[in-house]
């Protein structure tokens, strides 16, 4: 079954403050990665494989400049739930 | 046909490192390429690397830190019979380092050759030094990395010039009476030649490129099952080793894999601060330079794992000498 915006959103707090210390409630949508969370690109790596041992989804290092946003990633992710 | 007796087990008696002079600060490199000290020690966990002389050569490093391994270990140049020089660069193609090193210390004609598996270089050549004891074909043997990558960086180019640098660091390797003294556990080795074109030099004109990313990946993905692995087949419970020394890429792989490891008492080596990414030298260096401040206890299990270019990696549990 898809997941919910509000559980991946959780499950990202989680990886986020794991992966760069980055406490879960900050982690909202609007968020930029770089300027907001102050998140460099190894983290969107680490993050990238976070997300797919808890989401399932597969994120490529080629596709993680353009996930600019945590909804990006959320929306990422939903997208790649739909066609998988 | 007869055969050599084999040995029960294998054991290192010493360390044995060295670092060239000149002390490279990121301020430093900052002057010639964009960069930050902030930016540099925030992506790799560097501080400051050294750089050799423009005169000194790899052989030079490797005389250097395997002389030092030799004295400590206690035996005089005509025990060892067998000299390895892990390297991926060598001053020339041939003769070989291993030979030139060998006569360089005093060591009467051993058997002497240089072994490339780049940063995974000393793992596995302290995997085939630890075999030839065990095997009878060696008696002792003395296990050497070393690197002059300052030759093969481009200095303008900020993704690489940051991360690598100059050193060696040295083994040696003999029996064990028994195989409860045993002290060099089995290695986990391998491979994977489909990433070969994600850390390369081309040519003899040409510098090292490196996809950070994807190695990045890799890293941070791949090898702690490796690492655990080492640790199982030497029957140590990750919870039990004393110290985790990685090869010093970088020092958010190092976390990562620590991290995932699950050896939260360990000490993690970090010698990347001040020692940069010395490729093969890295393991031997942290090592020596670790126990030189006292912080590895004589008999404390210590798991080693080297990783990259090729790319290749290993890893294995030792013993401290």
């Amino acid at each position: 079954m898809a997941m919910t915006e509000q559980e991946i959103l959780t499950g990202l707090g989680e990886i986020i403050d794991e992966v760069a210390g980055v406490p879960a409630d900050q982690v909202t949508p609007e968020k930029t990665f770089v300027d907001d969370l102050d998140i460099d690109s190894l983290s969107m790596v680490e993050i990238a494989v976070a997300a797919q041992d808890k989401f399932g989804v597969e994120i490529p290092d080629d596709q993680l400049k353009d996930l600019k946003t945590v909804q990006d990633v959320i929306d990422y992710v939903r997208r790649s739930e739909v066609s998988a | 046909m007869r055969l050599t007796e084999p040995v029960a087990g294998a054991r290192i008696l010493a360390f044995g490192g060295y670092q060239p002079a000149r002390v490279v600060t990121n301020d430093e490199l900052a002057a010639t390429v964009e960069t930050s000290d902030e930016w540099i020690r925030s992506r790799v966990g560097i501080a400051s690397r050294r750089i050799a002389a423009p005169d000194e050569t790899v052989a030079d490093m490797a005389v250097a830190a395997g002389g030092k391994a030799l004295a400590a270990s206690g035996l005089s140049a005509e025990d060892i019979d067998l000299v390895v020089v892990a390297t991926c660069t060598p001053e020339v193609q041939i003769p070989n380092t291993a030979a030139t090193v060998a006569r360089r210390l005093g060591i009467n004609a051993p058997g002497a050759y240089d072994m490339n598996a780049a940063c995974a270089g000393f793992c596995y050549a302290l995997a085939a030094a630890s075999d030839s004891v065990r095997a009878g074909t060696a008696g002792h043997v003395l296990v050497i990395g070393a690197e002059k990558l300052s030759q093969w960086i481009d200095w303008t180019d900020r993704s690489t010039c940051i991360i690598f640098a100059d050193g060696a660091g040295a083994a040696v390797v003999g029996p064990a009476a028994e195989p409860g003294d045993a002290g060099v556990g089995p290695v986990v080795w391998g491979s994977a030649g489909d990433m070969a074109d994600k850390i390369y030099i081309n040519d003899r004109d040409s510098f090292i490129i490196q996809e950070g990313q994807a190695v990045f990946r890799w890293a941070t993905t791949a090898l702690h099952p490796v690492a655990k692995q080492a640790c199982e087949r030497a029957g140590v419970d990750p919870t039990e080793l004393a110290a985790f020394v990685p090869h010093q890429a970088n020092l958010r792989i190092i976390e990562a894999i620590a991290r995932k490891l699950g050896a939260p008492q360990a000490l993690v080596a970090d010698d990347i601060v001040t020692a940069g990414n010395t490729s093969s030298a890295s393991i031997p260096l942290a090592l020596s330079r670790m126990i030189e401040r006292g912080e590895l206890a004589s008999g404390a299990p210590v798991l080693l794992l080297g990783f990259g270019a090729g790319i290749c990696y290993a890893g294995q549990v030792i013993t401290v000498p």
